[in-house]
């Protein structure tokens, strides 16, 4: 097996040098590179089925020691090395098959772009980071990975580097994911102080075997309070996660980022990389079942974003920005999950979201390539008849995002709120209002977009109107290909990854804080009817009848609407003000500081004052000194006989 | 077997100091005639001399603690001063980062340099035996003559090849570092009278009373600290490598910050090693100063070359963080033995890495602005913008060194850092916290600048008209790039031949010199 792992991780890695550093034509790039990912998905397939299907136990080895510190007793090795077990095998299917859609989808796309070869380079280069970052075994690796595909979202948000918005956006993306890291690499560091190895094996069975010991340990970091080691762990470890996975209040670089080509935000921004950081706490699951202080941090952030970056939704009119809050808002109902301690069911949504998400991106892009780059959904309307499949499809993506049954969405939402329920832990109150109003606004903006793009009024310009262009084969395929999980995979999956025992030995829960239990079911089916008694599914009802009444049938009430709650309109439009905030307080204030210091600091003290003052110093005394060698000898003479009685009168008193 | 190599028994140290030294009079003497016979016999005994250096890297036993290709030479027999050659694992990787930045240097100045060029190169290569020279020696009177020639070739580098204001700076230059060093001076001759030997390992046996050892100390730290360079006395290096030809600034950055940061390691460190723990605090802190007030001051410079000088005095905080954090992991009582030593030898390891990986990184972007600045006479960020569309492949290389800079896993710049962060940990969180602050300020102020000058639409007219890196250029930056991405996947082999001498000095400062 280890020579498929090896294949899987490293053909993209070979078709995104191939395809960027060796001056290859436009055909060459992009067959090199779906050839490449193509292949890491089909030996994915062989792994899920190897790992999930036939149960096989996981791979867990090194495959090289990066560096050893120090030899003998006192030494330490770094490795680099893959776990792939349950969940890895999952996220790889997923993290490829995504990555072969985007990549085919692309070559529709980006037809024209003149860069076309050097994205084909980045998305594979993509693919290769996003697998090392999930196959990793120890968190040196995960890091590696971490960073790495931070990179080449900084490279695709700003693909298009003539574009002053875009270039600016990379730079935030990149800056508040570092501010994550930040966090992330001191969570790292105290997982070696008190666990002893960055090894995910040794981690956790330290953990395991010292349970009293690490839960009852502390850590002084304000003189006076001591706190649970295992709690400030867990949140600088869910710091990282939160730039990764946009939480508030480090979701701010996510919308921005839709600033990159159309495939990037499908496959980086909304189904594999920003999910990251939900995968990295499931993974961690044995570090932050142990702090129930952690873990209502987690939840509490989860439901903030989930609930709040839904109302953002409402008031957009990019159609990508529509999608992108939709996405902040999805990511917070899987990190209410993981607070929650259902990290499956936070992994269930994951999967399930990066189809029915990327579906709806790349049916935007093909809306957007249809409408000639206009993203303005106000000059939208009526699409539909120029665009069937890409309709169908859309539609069937948003009733997903709603969680309308029985599309996948439907599934893996309905066991959050499930598991938010039936918690006791701080916040959770809070946090299942949270994710069962958010449904409702969910189902409102998600229709508010498709009725606005899709039927109505045709609010384009004649010109616009007589060139939209069909869509050519290659942009629907993945769509259709797309469509297909985002109806199955709900129903298919959430017997074994919920109520079976797909996750044992991936994922640990403390017994008492399990939310599924396998006696409660009885198939997806009677789930399904389960969720007809339930309030979720009435929340996302109301949300698509209100949608329609508004979008629909009174097309002239939303305007009013605006008009009479204008506070509450400027608030969202001003996105609580997180941007105004940031630049002035954080951008401005190091600005400041950094001018401070330099022009104080470095030129008017230690140049001004000490380097340049010595010098002055040693002048002037030189200056003045020189005075007294005036070349006359009684001058002289005198100065001498002065000394003479100066000493004369030491010896003498 | 490599080790069994016959051209190992040659004084392999010596040639590495005279040939160069030797090249260089070579190179003068054609001055005048025809520059194109200067430039390859330069370029010849640069190549020459980094494959011999090499073969130290072949035949180093990683076994040992001791010196190795040691050479020992009566010189001054009245004051027991003797030409004394040697290197252990922390010289050796540091001598053939000189031999390999120098042959760099040579290239990088081929066409550039039009005035004077066999005086140009030939203190180049002058430079390269001296600093050599100053790494391998282990006599404090060789080591402190060496230390102070070396001045004078980089003296006339700046001064003769400069910029506008290269008197200032050269002024500057020479004054702070070699007011740093007469302070050393005075400590090495009390250490000569206590030794009777000016022996540097012999110092290092010496029984000195604390009082005595933190003037020793102090004293060293003049010499130090200005080379590394550390707040408060690092203002002469923004200025040296504004004015600074481009050759300069890359031997500045790559190997004479790293002097500094040496010379703790063999004298501070095993000679006043109660000192050094009583003191570690004051340079732990000027350490963080370092990374956090100077990541500040680099956000806000003007100047590509000034933003790079500063991130290179943030980044030297590191390595100097590296090797005090041991002391304070040493004393941190929830450690155990075995967790503190291993820590401790992280930090010291964590910071040779970073002199390694700086030398490489810091090169690379003076060498990048080199390329900018030969093309459009500017050093301004603002006269630049948009650099990408007219520059791809130098563009790929700017944001390859620029991500490295930032420390980015999988450059070199990453390994230093992290494990210097790591182990700061293990004495303190607040330490390991503002040390960590880089992650964001490196990130910063790199990305800022590349921004500014690599993307964006063009900024004007002369930008327009710029010419992608041709193959000399596009050679030297691939050599390094390889080099960045070689250490940063895999630096295992750069750790391996210093364990045993990293290990064997911190049992050496972990035992009190204090009777």
């Amino acid at each position: 097996m280890k020579n498929i792992y090896l294949i899987i991780v490293l053909a993209p890695l070979l078709g995104a040098i191939i395809a960027g550093l060796f001056n290859v034509s436009r055909r060459v790039a992009h067959t090199v590179t779906i050839g490449a990912v193509g292949i890491s998905f089909l030996l994915s397939l062989v792994v899920f089925k190897h790992i999930i299907l036939e149960g096989n136990p996981a791979f867990n080895e090194i495959l090289y020691t990066w560096l050893t510190i120090g030899n003998g007793s006192f030494s330490l090795p770094f490795e680099v090395g893959f776990l792939v077990d349950s969940l890895t095998a999952i996220m790889m299917l997923v993290v490829t098959f995504v990555s072969l859609m985007v990549h085919i989808y692309t070559v529709g796309y980006m037809h024209d772009d003149p860069g076309y070869q050097r994205f084909f380079s980045y998305i594979s280069l993509f693919t290769f980071s996003m697998l090392m970052l999930v196959m990793s075994n120890n968190f040196l690796q995960l890091f590696f990975g971490w960073e790495a595909v931070g990179l080449v979202s900084y490279l695709l948000i700003g693909f298009w580097y003539t574009r002053e918005t875009a270039i600016y956006a990379n730079l935030k993306a990149f800056l508040v994911n570092r501010v994550g890291d930040f966090g992330f690499l001191l969570g790292i560091a105290m997982v070696l102080m008190y666990f002893g190895s960055l090894n995910y094996t040794e981690v956790f069975g330290y953990v395991q075997q010292n349970e009293e010991l690490v839960q009852n340990a502390t850590i002084n970091l304000i003189p006076g309070y001591q706190w649970s080691i295992m709690t400030v762990t867990c949140i600088l470890l869910f710091i990282g996660a939160m730039g990764k996975s946009a939480q508030v209040p480090l979701h701010v670089w996510l919308p921005d980022s839709m600033e990159g080509p159309t495939p990037i935000s499908a496959l980086i921004h909304a189904a594999t990389m920003v999910t990251a950081g939900i995968f990295m706490v499931a993974r961690m699951s044995p570090l932050f079942e142990l702090s129930e202080t952690a873990l209502s941090f987690v939840l509490v952030i989860g439901a903030i974003t989930a609930l709040f970056m839904g109302f953002l939704g409402l008031v957009q009119n990019d159609i990508k920005r529509v999608v992108a809050y939709s996405t902040l808002s999805q990511l917070g109902y899987m990190t209410v999950a993981l607070g929650a301690s259902a990290y499956a069911a936070g992994i269930f949504h994951l999967f399930t979201h990066a189809f029915f998400k990327a579906l709806l991106f790349l049916a935007a892009g093909a809306v957007i390539i249809a409408m000639h780059h206009e993203q303005d959904i106000r000059k939208m309307g009526g699409l539909k008849k120029y665009m069937p499949i890409t309709y169908w499809v859309s539609l069937i993506g948003t009733l997903a995002l709603i969680g309308a049954p029985p599309f996948a969405g439907f599934f893996s939402k309905d066991a959050i709120i499930h598991a938010v329920a039936h918690s006791d832990r701080i916040g959770a109150n809070f946090a299942y209002f949270a994710v069962l109003f958010g449904v409702f606004i969910t189902a409102l903006y998600s229709f508010r977009l498709f009725f606005l793009v899709f039927h109505g009024k045709e609010r384009m310009d004649e010109h616009t109107r007589h060139h939209i262009t069909g869509t050519p084969k290659v942009v629907w395929i993945p769509l259709v290909a797309l469509a297909i999980p985002s109806v199955l995979a709900g129903m298919f999956a959430i017997g074994p990854m919920l109520y079976g025992n797909l996750f044992d030995g991936a994922i640990f829960v403390e017994h008492s804080h399990q939310a599924f239990h396998a006696d409660d079911y009885h198939g997806w089916f009677f789930f399904m009817l389960h969720g007809f008694m339930q309030l979720p599914l009435w929340f996302a009802a109301a949300g698509v009848g209100v949608a329609y009444y508004l979008y629909m049938k009174e097309p002239d009430l939303p305007e009013l609407i605006k008009g009479r709650f204008d506070t509450t309109y400027s608030i969202l439009i001003d996105k609580y003000g997180f941007d105004r905030f940031n630049d002035w307080f954080f951008a401005g204030g190091s600005r400041n500081i950094g001018t401070k210091l330099w022009q104080s600091g470095d030129v008017k003290w230690i140049d001004g004052v000490f380097v340049n003052g010595s010098a002055n110093l040693v002048g002037w005394f030189s200056s003045t000194v020189r005075y007294v060698q005036t070349g006359f000898l009684y001058h002289y003479a005198f100065a001498m006989i002065l000394g003479l009685a100066v000493l004369l009168a030491l010896f003498v008193f | 077997m490599l080790t069994d190599l016959p051209l190992l028994n040659l004084p392999l140290l010596s040639l590495l100091v005279w040939l160069p030294i030797l090249g260089g009079i070579w190179v003068l003497m054609t001055a005048g005639k025809d520059d194109a016979v200067a430039r390859p016999i330069a370029l010849l005994i640069s190549v020459l001399v980094f494959f011999l250096s090499l073969l130290l890297y072949i035949g180093f036993d990683t076994q040992t603690a001791d010196m190795q290709f040691m050479e020992k030479h009566a010189w001054i027999t009245t004051f027991q001063i003797y030409y004394h050659l040697g290197v252990d694992g922390i010289s050796m990787p540091l001598i053939i980062l000189t031999t390999f930045s120098t042959v760099l240097v040579i290239l990088a100045g081929w066409e550039v340099i039009q005035s004077k060029v066999a005086q140009y190169l030939a203190a180049f290569l002058f430079m390269e035996g001296l600093m050599i020279g100053v790494f391998a020696a282990l006599d404090a009177m060789l080591f402190y003559v060496l230390w102070e020639a070396m001045l004078v070739p980089m003296f006339v580098i700046i001064g003769i090849w400069g910029g506008a204001r290269r008197i200032y700076a050269t002024i500057k230059f020479f004054l702070y570092t070699f007011l740093g060093s007469v302070l050393m001076l005075v400590a090495l001759l009390y250490l000569y009278s206590q030794a009777d030997s000016f022996a540097i390992l012999d110092f290092h046996k010496l029984i000195i009373p604390l009082d005595i050892q933190k003037f020793i100390f102090l004293a060293f730290f003049a010499a130090f600290a200005v080379k590394v360079p550390m707040w408060p006395v690092h203002t002469w290096l923004p200025d040296a490598h504004v004015e600074a030809p481009t050759g300069g600034s890359v031997i500045l950055a790559a190997i004479m910050l790293k002097l500094g940061a040496y010379g703790f390691l063999r004298f501070s460190l095993p000679i006043t090693p109660d000192a050094s723990r009583e003191l570690d605090w004051f340079i732990i802190g000027l350490s963080l100063i370092a990374v956090v007030y100077i990541g500040f001051v680099a956000l806000m410079q003007q100047d590509m070359k000034k933003l790079i000088a500063y991130s290179s005095i943030s980044h030297m905080g590191f390595v100097t963080l590296g090797f005090f954090i041991a002391f304070k992991i040493l004393a941190n009582p929830d450690l155990t033995n075995e967790a503190a030593m291993t820590t401790a030898t992280m930090g010291i390891e964590g910071g040779i890495v970073q002199m390694i990986s700086h030398g490489f990184i810091s090169g690379a972007l003076f060498l990048c602005v080199g390329v900018l600045y030969d093309r459009l006479h500017s050093r301004q960020i603002a006269d630049y913008g948009g650099v990408a569309n007219v520059m791809p492949r130098f563009a790929l290389f700017a944001v390859l060194f620029g991500m490295a800079n930032s420390g980015l896993p999988a450059t070199s710049g990453f390994v230093g850092e992290f494990l210097v962060i790591l182990s700061s940990f293990q004495a303190n969180f607040w330490i390991a916290f503002l040390a960590a602050m880089t992650l964001i300020l490196g990130a910063a102020y790199t990305l800022w600048m590349i921004k500014r000058v690599i993307f964006g639409k063009i900024g004007n007219d002369k930008v327009a008209t710029l010419t992608d890196i041709n193959a000399r250029e596009t050679f030297f930056l691939t050599v390094l790039a390889i080099a960045v991405l070689f250490f940063g996947l895999y630096p295992a082999p750069l750790l391996d031949v210093m364990h045993t001498t990293v290990q064997n000095l911190l049992v050496h400062i972990a035992q009190s010199k204090v009777i």
